[in-house]
């Protein structure tokens, strides 16, 4: 590749957000590179495994229907467990049958869905250069003027660098457009891909054929650290994986594997797992620190989507959705660059206006506090849970005492592992964060 | 399930360098062993680091690039770099 050549655009990493953005950016005419370092896009990339319809319509409207998706999410459950209980909540519909709008929340496989998602960008026209480690930006008076590979001769240069490399991303520190990350700030995912027939998946899910649920669980699973556990149905397997942050993970010394093992033989995880053989061991850091942790979006030739911006929204397990509307976003205001023959960071800032005026800026600062009260106090992530099991069972329960005693029993209980004033301060604390 | 079990479930291109290194080794044996009693041999979710009683043995070829390491060694003395393009971990399913 030689180092004269000039490129209207270079995408760093070929996921939801990189993929997204070189694709809309070929679209409409720009020539557009797009690193990644896998052999094949998406051998290098995790995630639990929901994805959301509408962000991917709006990238590829006429080709989603053919995308490589496991199954369709119609019922949504959320657990809060003690060891041998749970309290369980969820929501459950049928999907609109003769509906031309994309389903609103599926099941993917990574490696699968990224390698198609790519392959769209591709049939667009945008170079897609596989097997190619990007180690370094090139800059010049404060300007990101294009990449250093790790290939001989491996310099690229072009008018444009999207940073989509990432969770923890290496670029955006040799940008300088972030301080460094925390241990507080991301977590470690590790999940396993358990086989099953889908029958058998679709019997112990109670649902229709190429239907799918999933449950996210919370409570003891976690073992006092901030996270939680997951349960996603795919066609012929099942995603099941829980998390916690980094720095938890290393103050109490647990391992990932015995979380794991330890969530998989927990007795409402256990049935549903049953007769499953594990495919394959994964792990992954996901992005934690919200909104107060993302780098600075944009600067003179270069912008930053996905995982490398910190856009993830942790309590609605949203990120692929993010980075798709962002890499959208970044692909748009470089069209728009091209036209004005300008991509300084003054033009390049359109990007930050459109995630302003978006989801994508007004959820994460919505949340922008949540992050820092699961960091401090993730004991509230266990005491909650095993509160409302136990009032609930006693409620339950019937053993001839009356009701409203039941409720002073609840109440004397729920005292005495927390003072009054405790409960308001983190219900305060709580509504902060959430409202 | 061991977690040898576990990552024989897995693919890697294997390169005959390692992308991973310590920094200083002074760091695990002294400041690390005392005050942190060396976190990487359990937070890293592959298992690539053990203590082997003088130092860090860092088993590379294990590794499944989550970048955990990068954030969790409490002295930033892991330097842990990504894996030449078309090596390391690949991911069946993802």
């Amino acid at each position: 590749m030689g180092s004269d050549e000039q490129f209207d655009a270079i995408v760093v990493g070929a996921g939801p957000g990189g993929t997204s953005a070189a694709l809309t950016m070929a679209r409409a005419g720009l020539s557009v590179v797009l690193f990644e370092r896998a052999e094949r896009p998406g051998q290098k990339n995790v995630m639990g495994g929901v994805m959301y319809g509408r962000m991917l319509a709006d990238v590829v409207p006429d080709s989603w229907p053919e995308a490589p998706i496991e199954r369709v999410v119609t019922d949504e459950r959320v657990w809060m467990t003690t060891p041998d209980s749970a309290v369980t909540l969820g929501q459950r519909h049928v999907p609109h049958a003769a509906s031309a709008d994309p389903p609103n929340a599926f099941t993917v496989l990574r490696v699968p869905f990224d390698a198609w998602f790519a392959a769209q960008a591709e049939a667009a026209g945008v170079l897609l250069v596989p097997g190619t480690t990007v180690v370094d930006l090139i800059q010049e008076q404060g300007r990101v003027v294009g990449v250093r590979t790790g290939r001989e001769d491996g310099d690229l240069r072009a008018s444009l660098v999207v940073i989509a490399d990432g969770a923890n991303s290496f670029l955006v520190q040799k940008a300088g457009l972030s301080r460094p990350l925390e241990a507080t700030e991301m977590a470690l995912v590790v999940k396993e891909i358990v086989a099953l027939p889908a029958g058998t998946i679709e019997e112990r899910f109670n649902l229709e054929p190429g239907h799918g649920a999933t449950i996210e669980v919370y409570g003891s699973v976690t073992r006092g650290m901030a996270g939680y556990g997951f349960v996603y149905t795919n066609r012929e397997s099942l995603s099941v994986g829980i998390g916690a942050l980094i720095a938890h993970f290393a103050r109490t010394r647990i391992t990932p594997w015995d979380l794991l093992e330890g969530f998989k033989t927990h007795p409402l995880v256990a049935p549903l797992l049953r007769g499953g053989e594990v495919r394959e061991y994964l792990g992954h850091a996901i992005p934690e620190g919200g909104f107060r942790a993302m780098p600075r979006l944009y600067g003179d030739g270069v912008l930053v989507v996905g995982d490398a911006a910190m856009m993830v929204n942790n309590l609605h397990r949203e990120g692929s959705n993010l980075a798709m509307a962002a890499g959208r976003m970044a692909g748009e205001t470089a069209i728009q660059a091209k036209r004005a023959g300008d991509w300084s960071a003054r033009t390049l800032s359109t990007y930050r206006d459109l995630l302003e005026a978006s989801f994508v800026l007004q959820d994460l600062r919505k949340y922008e506090r949540l992050p820092e009260l699961a960091e401090r106090r993730p004991e509230l992530l266990e005491l909650y849970p095993a509160i409302l099991n136990e009032a609930v069972q006693e409620m339950l329960t019937v053993d001839g005492t009356s009701k409203r005693e039941k409720q002073r029993r609840i109440l004397r209980r729920v005292l005495a592992r927390r003072p009054w004033w405790q409960l308001l301060h983190d219900a305060i604390d709580g509504w902060r964060a959430m409202r | 399930m061991k977690i040898e079990e576990k990552l024989y479930t897995l693919h890697w291109k294997h390169d005959k360098q390692s992308h991973i290194s310590i920094t200083r080794a002074d760091t695990c044996l002294d400041r690390c062993g005392g005050e942190w009693k060396r976190p990487c041999t359990t937070f890293c979710p592959a298992n690539v680091y053990a203590w082997d009683g003088e130092k860090i043995a860092v088993s590379f070829e294990n590794c499944i690039e989550c970048t955990t390491c990068v954030l969790g060694c409490p002295y930033r003395n892991i330097d842990w770099r990504l894996p030449r393009g078309g090596f390391g971990i690949e991911w069946q399913n993802g």
